[in-house]
């Protein structure tokens, strides 16, 4: 219950701060998004499966975060920055969307 | 949650049956407090995506965009600007040669007209108007005759007469025949009795010329037939008969025009 306010929290913040983008993160904020979307999915299957633990969540969320957008920095520096980026959603996607299936398996069984 | 198990799910015996949806059961209704640091994190998620997706949909310029984007974008517009000029002049080159096209041939359909037109007149197929004579002949004592009549019909048409008409009924034109008739002179096949009304048109004067002169039409008619031949000048005149063309039967055109 503490985390879904939490999620609500953060979406109303967002809505009323309506905060600018530095210009310098502009490129990385969506692969972050997406790469934490991927750790909160990973963090919920891990719960329904029993062995969700709060340090390897805030770890798997931190370095999800951190190396998707070096990635992306590392692709600007060497000029593939866009195809880098891409791959990287790509790669994220995969990864949701796996997640996503064990988490409607253990909700729904199906 | 529990209560919500979809169609097709086998159906189990309580909320409780799987470990997964039971612990996140509990986890809903009773939080423990490792969730808080869910909690911030599911909100820094929040913050961030709402941010980027209000980013994005209010951030329509180009600022932000990686160089080699721009680039390609650049490159892009390079290409649908020169598409849409080769295009241009393709089109420009279409409408010139239609326009081209189209006014040769009106052109072509003018000239066409102007020679149907002049056809016409000369055929007598089509009735004409313009200034001319109208010239009457009224038998005094004799009857006329065909001779001094061509003769007539040959001077107006040595001063220019372009349409001819007698007593409003026969249209004279190349193929036109006189000849003496018991009571008149049948002219393209037709009887016609005195008094004779001529309706040229050409010039006025020019015909008019050639009427009077000595020993001319005028002197004709009344030394030979005792004929009076008067004849008014007119700015307008109508001749509304036509001669009907007969296709010829045994002359053909020389060539393969």
């Amino acid at each position: 219950m503490i985390a879904v306010l939490g999620l609500v929290i953060g979406i109303v913040l967002g809505l009323v701060l309506q905060p600018d983008v530095p210009r310098g993160l502009e490129p990385y904020l969506p692969i972050a998004v997406v790469a934490a979307l991927d750790a909160v999915f990973g963090g919920l299957r891990a719960y329904l499966d029993g062995i969700f633990d709060d340090k390897v969540f805030v770890i798997s969320f931190a370095s999800n975060v951190v190396i998707a957008a070096g990635i992306v920095f590392l692709g600007d520096q060497l000029g593939v920055g866009g195809q880098l980026s891409t791959g990287v959603i790509v790669v994220l996607g995969i990864r949701i969307f796996a997640n996503v299936a064990a988490i409607r398996r253990h909700l729904f069984h199906a | 949650m529990p209560d919500e198990v979809p169609d097709g799910a086998p159906v189990q015996d309580g909320p409780h049956d799987d470990p997964g949806r039971g612990r996140l059961w509990r986890a809903l209704v009773s939080p423990s407090r490792g969730q808080l640091i869910v909690a911030v994190l599911l909100a820094v998620v929040g913050f961030a995506g709402v941010t980027q997706v209000r980013t994005n949909t209010v951030d329509d310029t180009y600022a932000g965009l990686r160089q080699q984007d721009l680039i390609d974008i650049l490159d892009d517009l390079a290409g649908t600007t020169q598409r849409a000029q080769a295009e241009i002049q393709r089109l420009e080159e279409t409408r010139d040669d239609l326009l081209s096209e189209t006014s040769s041939r009106e052109a072509a359909l003018e000239a066409a007209r102007n020679e149907v037109d002049t056809l016409s007149i000369i055929a007598g197929t089509v009735a004409v108007t313009g200034p001319g004579v109208r010239i009457r002949i009224k038998e005094v004592s004799g009857q006329v005759r065909v001779e001094p009549f061509i003769d007539m019909v040959q001077a107006l048409r040595s001063a220019g007469a372009e349409a001819i008409q007698v007593n409003g009924t026969v249209r004279v034109v190349a193929s036109t025949s006189f000849q003496d008739a018991a009571g008149g002179i049948l002219v393209g096949g037709r009887v016609l009795t005195a008094p004779f009304v001529v309706d040229v048109i050409g010039s006025p004067e020019a015909l008019g010329a050639a009427l009077r002169f000595p020993d001319g039409p005028a002197d004709q008619f009344a030394r030979d037939d005792a004929a009076e031949l008067t004849y008014d000048e007119l700015t307008s005149l109508d001749i509304e008969s036509v001669h009907e063309p007969t296709p010829p039967e045994v002359a053909e055109p020389q060539g393969d025009e």
